[in-house]
Formats: structure tokens, sequence, C-alpha cells
């Protein structure tokens, strides 16, 4: 505290520095677990459960080699006769007695993740920004009882939920399809996306509508034209939201698909090579898995106060 | 914009402009609610009256009988679901309180605003951002004894052998690995909250502050904390709903054990529900959760409501 006891209004030069050695200091620190899982992509097996645990290291692609492909064992007689190898993972499976025997799960699950959270973003956002208007420029009746409603339904537990909508699903026939996934995350993100976006609307004037009306323009058309292309932001940024949440869930993936709509977080944590996990495919997945969320955070940034907050705090 | 507006269809824009906006609100609004109404309400309805039966999801054809309240009274009296409860607890309680002061902390030094603290900020939140599931996953490596650099560290610091820090299989430490991890990915959610906070502070209070020649320290206690309470006690409510729903996390990392000394709520739910095929009970159990969660959501609400009229 003392580093501040000249003005708190305009910081110190020495306060300022030791802030920024803190806050740099606690940077580096929270990065320790990522920079791991990135340096143990591009380990070989042995490598990443060597001890103690090697920083320095040939790198090599063998985890993300294992990650999309299965493999088999074969004696090296076999492997010999084979020709030559056909790329940079055929090269390595080789070298360790294996050969390529197909594809593995990975690609179709992660395939399944986007689908599942674009399509229940697209919904999630269209249902939400008209609901939203609703809220924003109407009198409702029960409106505030109608929004605490909606918010509600995010508060309740994941694995709660589930068990109704497990016996539900399987009288419908939509367990472990992306259908099923798509409605249920919509559902779970239509509360931050109301929530949201009325928060948005709110905040663009009711005049613009009003002149708009005033020269011919029916209601809806204003809200096409004129809300719309106003409120493009607050879309965005909301629909980014909805597209994160539904990226990294985990629960209902979990517990109502398992095969054919199955996403990629409750796949990644199953992958597994001979005689333990695979760490370096499993790295490579979470790796691939995240880059797309650090761009997403970047481009957020300046929102993430509000997404994070239901809208409760601006700024 | 003009031109656009007198290319739609006469016929078309006569039947749209006819509807009122009672109509419109209603048409907006109506989807929304239908589908929380399919997706949430209408498996609700169904889980309270599975909770008064002794239905079993695994036995779909065998008789169901209404057993009254007894599941609940089960539940309520299962000295395995109250020490889920406690573990619950003390986790909230440990992953708030650290998150809060380290958070707090943080907010308040890079409100600072030394050169670069955007660019150190953003490094900061990507924890947050991130799946719980896939990074708690990728956690247990780094938490393995001589494998892990977590022991390592540990091990510099207090002169223990890495390969006696076994966080994750320790009784004793387990708990502290799922705060630890907690801490880690949500301290920056509550220092983005609590730095909205500092930044909504007017200058001239410290200004006036100055001028009455209040010390720095009385100054943080008396103006800082009091006026960035409210944005705290989001953070800490938001948070508090959160980890005490917590699953997925913990279910990668410990999946509950050592035992169950770190078997969350959910954790016991899932696993009455979805190993035990107790449908009926565990649906009791999840009835139970709601409405505690649902006391949390109104005083979320209320202490909203004391920020916004703020």
């Amino acid at each position: 505290m003392s580093a501040e006891a000249y003005s708190v209004v305009t910081p110190s030069g020495t306060a300022k520095r030791v802030a920024m050695a803190l806050v740099i200091a606690y940077a580096l620190i929270t990065l320790i677990p990522l920079v791991w899982i990135v340096l143990t992509s591009f380990k070989s097996p042995p490598d990443s459960i060597r001890y103690p645990p090697a920083l320095v290291f040939t790198p090599t692609l063998e985890g993300y080699c294992n990650l999309f492909t299965v493999r088999t064992r074969q004696t090296a007689e076999f492997i010999e006769g084979m020709g030559p190898p056909q790329g940079v993972c055929d090269e390595i499976t080789r070298s360790r007695n294996m050969v390529i025997a197909g594809a593995s799960n990975y690609w179709p699950r992660f395939w399944n993740s986007v689908v599942i959270a674009f399509g229940s973003t697209f919904l999630a956002t269209l249902l939400g920004t008209l609901a939203a208007y609703g809220f924003s420029r109407f009198r409702v009746p029960l409106k505030d009882d109608l929004l605490f409603f909606i918010l509600s339904t995010r508060m309740m537990p994941p694995i709660a939920v589930a068990i109704p909508i497990y016996l539900m699903y399987r009288e419908l026939g939509l367990s472990d399809t992306r259908l099923g996934m798509i409605l249920l995350y919509t559902a779970v993100n239509v509360s931050l996306a109301t929530w949201l976006l009325k928060g948005f609307i709110d905040e663009i004037p009711r005049e613009y509508e009003e002149a708009a009306m005033i020269d011919g323009y029916s209601r809806l058309q204003a809200f096409v034209r004129v809300v719309l292309p106003q409120a493009t932001t607050g879309i965005a940024a909301t629909a980014i939201f909805c597209l994160i949440f539904a990226w990294n869930e985990y629960a209902f993936a979990v517990l109502l698909t398992s095969g054919a709509a199955q996403t990629a977080p409750p796949f990644i944590p199953t992958i597994i090579g001979e005689g333990g996990m695979d760490w370096p495919a499993v790295a490579a997945g979470t790796t691939i898995f995240l880059v797309p969320i650090l761009v997403f955070t970047i481009l957020l940034r300046r929102h993430l106060l509000r997404g994070i907050t239901f809208g409760a705090v601006r700024k | 914009m003009d031109r656009a507006a007198r290319a739609t269809p006469a016929g078309v824009a006569q039947r749209v402009r006819g509807l009122s906006d009672r109509a419109i609100a209603w048409l907006f609004i109506a989807p929304t609610i239908v589908l929380l109404l399919a997706i949430n309400i209408f498996p609700l309805i169904w889980a309270i009256r599975l909770s008064f039966t002794n239905y079993r999801a695994n036995r779909p054809n065998a008789e169901v009988e209404g057993v009254g309240i007894r599941n609940y009274v089960r539940v309520l009296t299962d000295p395995d679901i109250w020490m889920s409860f406690q573990i619950t607890a003390q986790f909230v309680f440990w992953t708030i309180l650290l998150q809060t002061v380290i958070g707090f902390g943080l907010a308040y030094l890079i409100d600072r605003k030394f050169r670069g603290h955007a660019f150190w900020t953003t490094i900061i939140l990507i924890p947050m951002m991130l799946s719980p599931a896939v990074v708690g996953n990728f956690w247990r490596l780094i938490f393995q004894p001589q494998i892990g650099p977590f022991s390592y560290i540990v091990s510099a610091l207090t002169g223990i052998p890495p390969a006696e820090i076994d966080m994750l299989s320790t009784v004793a430490t387990a708990p502290w690995a799922i705060v630890i991890v907690d801490t880690w990915m949500w301290t920056p959610y509550v220092m983005l909250i609590c730095l909205a906070g500092l930044r909504s502070i007017p200058d001239d209070i410290y200004e006036a502050a100055e001028v009455d020649r209040a010390s720095a320290w009385r100054q943080f206690w008396s103006i800082t904390v009091p006026m960035a309470l409210p944005f705290i006690m989001l953070a800490v409510l938001f948070r508090g709903i959160e980890n005490f729903k917590m699953f997925d996390m913990v279910v990668l990392l410990t999946g509950g054990g050592p035992g169950s000394v770190t078997e969350v709520a959910s954790i016991t739910l899932k696993r009455e529900a979805f190993e035990g095929w107790r449908t009926g009970y565990s649906s009791a159990f999840a009835i139970i959760l709601f409405v505690a969660v649902f006391g949390l959501a109104n005083i979320y609400v209320k202490a909203l409501n004391r920020v916004k009229s703020r």
C-alpha cells in the first residue's frame, strides 16, 4: 500500500512499476498450464511422461498423428515389405513398429462440435434477438417475471436437467442426435441471449424507430431496417458467447451422447494409447480444440464483462 | 433504405402493417417461451412426478409405484448426500474466497493503468474462456507426481521430494487440487467484474479525500472497497451459483475421489441417476438441488437490482 501513499488518482511511477511486475508475474504463472499443453502436443509419448519433466526435447508431430489415426502393431518384417512410407505420420508410425489402420474418431467428434455449436448459436441468437426486442420495446404483462423465468432456467444444475431430458429424448428418438443437442443448447443459451440482447437493444434510442415509423415504416420494417443494423455488434458478441458455451459444454454431452452426436469435450479424455494415456495425442486434441476459443476471446475482449454477467454490468 | 421499404409488395406491407404492437410483442417472445417450456419446464414437471415414484430408467417396463414423499425423506436423511453437500459447500467457500481476494487484488493492480495493462489483462482472461472439462482433463498430467510440472514447482518451494506430491490421489490434498484448478480458471472472472467496479468510482471522490489528507490506506478501505462492493458481491453470487453446480472439471480431475472426498453434489446425483439408475430417488435429489439454487438465484436478482439502482 505504501507505494500509493502519494496519490491514488494518478499512481506514482513506483506504484505503476510494482503493479506491472505483479500483474505480469501472475499472467506468466497462469500461462504455464497452457504452455504445457502446447509443449506436450509436440512431444513423443516417452518424452511426455519423462521425469523430471522435459523442457528441452526433440519436437515431433507424433501426438497429432496419433490423434487423427488408429494404429496396429506389426512385425518389423511386415513393415519393411510395405514399400516407401506415405507422409510424415506414416513414417513416424512405422518407426514405432506400427501401421496406420484408419482414421480416428477425433475429426467426426470435432465436426459434431462445430455443427452443434453453430446450429444452437444461430437458433439461440435468432430467438434471443426477437424476444429481447419484444421485452425491450413493448409493455408485456408480467415482464419482470418472464425475464426472471428465462434467467432462472440457466440456474438449474445440468445433471438435474439431464435426468428428465434423457427420458424425454429416449421417447422422442432424440438421444445421441445432433438435433437433440442443438435444441438443448439453444434452450440453455436463449436465456443468455435474451438478457444480453435486451441490454444492447435498450441502448438503441427509440427515437430512431419512431422517426422511421413516422416516415411510413411499419413496426416490423423499422425493426429489420433500423434496429437490427444498430444492434449488429451486440448480436455478434452475444453469438460468440453462445458459441463458446456450446463449444465448451461437457455435462449434457457426456450424459446424452455416446457416438453419432458426441462432441469433442467428452471424447478428448477418452483418447488412450498403449499402456496408458497418450498424453501427446490428448494435448494435440486439446490444442486444436482451444485455438478457436483463443481467437474468439481476443475478438470479444471489449464485450467480455457484459457477457459473463448476463448484461448486469455494462461498460 | 427508403427504396427498400417501398420495394415490399403492397399486399404484404398492408398485412404486416396490420399487426398491432401487442401481436408483434407476443410473436417475438412466444418462440423463446415455448422452447423453454418444452426443454426446461416440461422435463422439470416430469421430474417432479417421477420424484414421487420408484421408477428406474433402466427398467422402463417394470411396474411403477407411487411412494409418496419417501424419496425426499430418504434423500434428506442420507448421510452420503449430506456429505456431498458439505463437500460442495467447502469447495464453494474456498474457491470464492481465493478468487475474490486474488481477483480483487489483480483488478486493483491493473487499475494502476501501467503501460501495457490492456494486453496483460487479455492474457489473464484466457483460462476462463476454455472448456473446464478439456482443460481439467489435462491438469491430471500437470498434477502427476514426478511427471507433471506441478510437483516440481511445489518441491522447489517446500523441499518435499516431487515423488511424494501426489495432489489428486491423496485424501488431504485432492480437495485443494480442485480448488487450485478452479481458482486458476475463474479468478479472471472475478477480476474482470471487480475492474469494472473500480473503474466506476469517480476520480473526484479520491481528489476530495486527498484534500482532506486521508491516507492511502484509509482511502482504500473507506472509498475503494465500499464503492466496489456491489460488483464484488455480484461476482461472488455468480461464482457461487456456478460452483454449486460444479460437475465437469471435478469429474475429469478426480471423478469424486480418492474415495469420495471430492464428490460434490452434482457427481453424487450423476452416480445415483446414471449409474445406480434410481431415477425416482435421484429426481427427488435433483428437485432439492433446484430449490437450493433457486434460493441463490433470488438473492442474486436482489443484488442485481441493488447494483442497478445505484
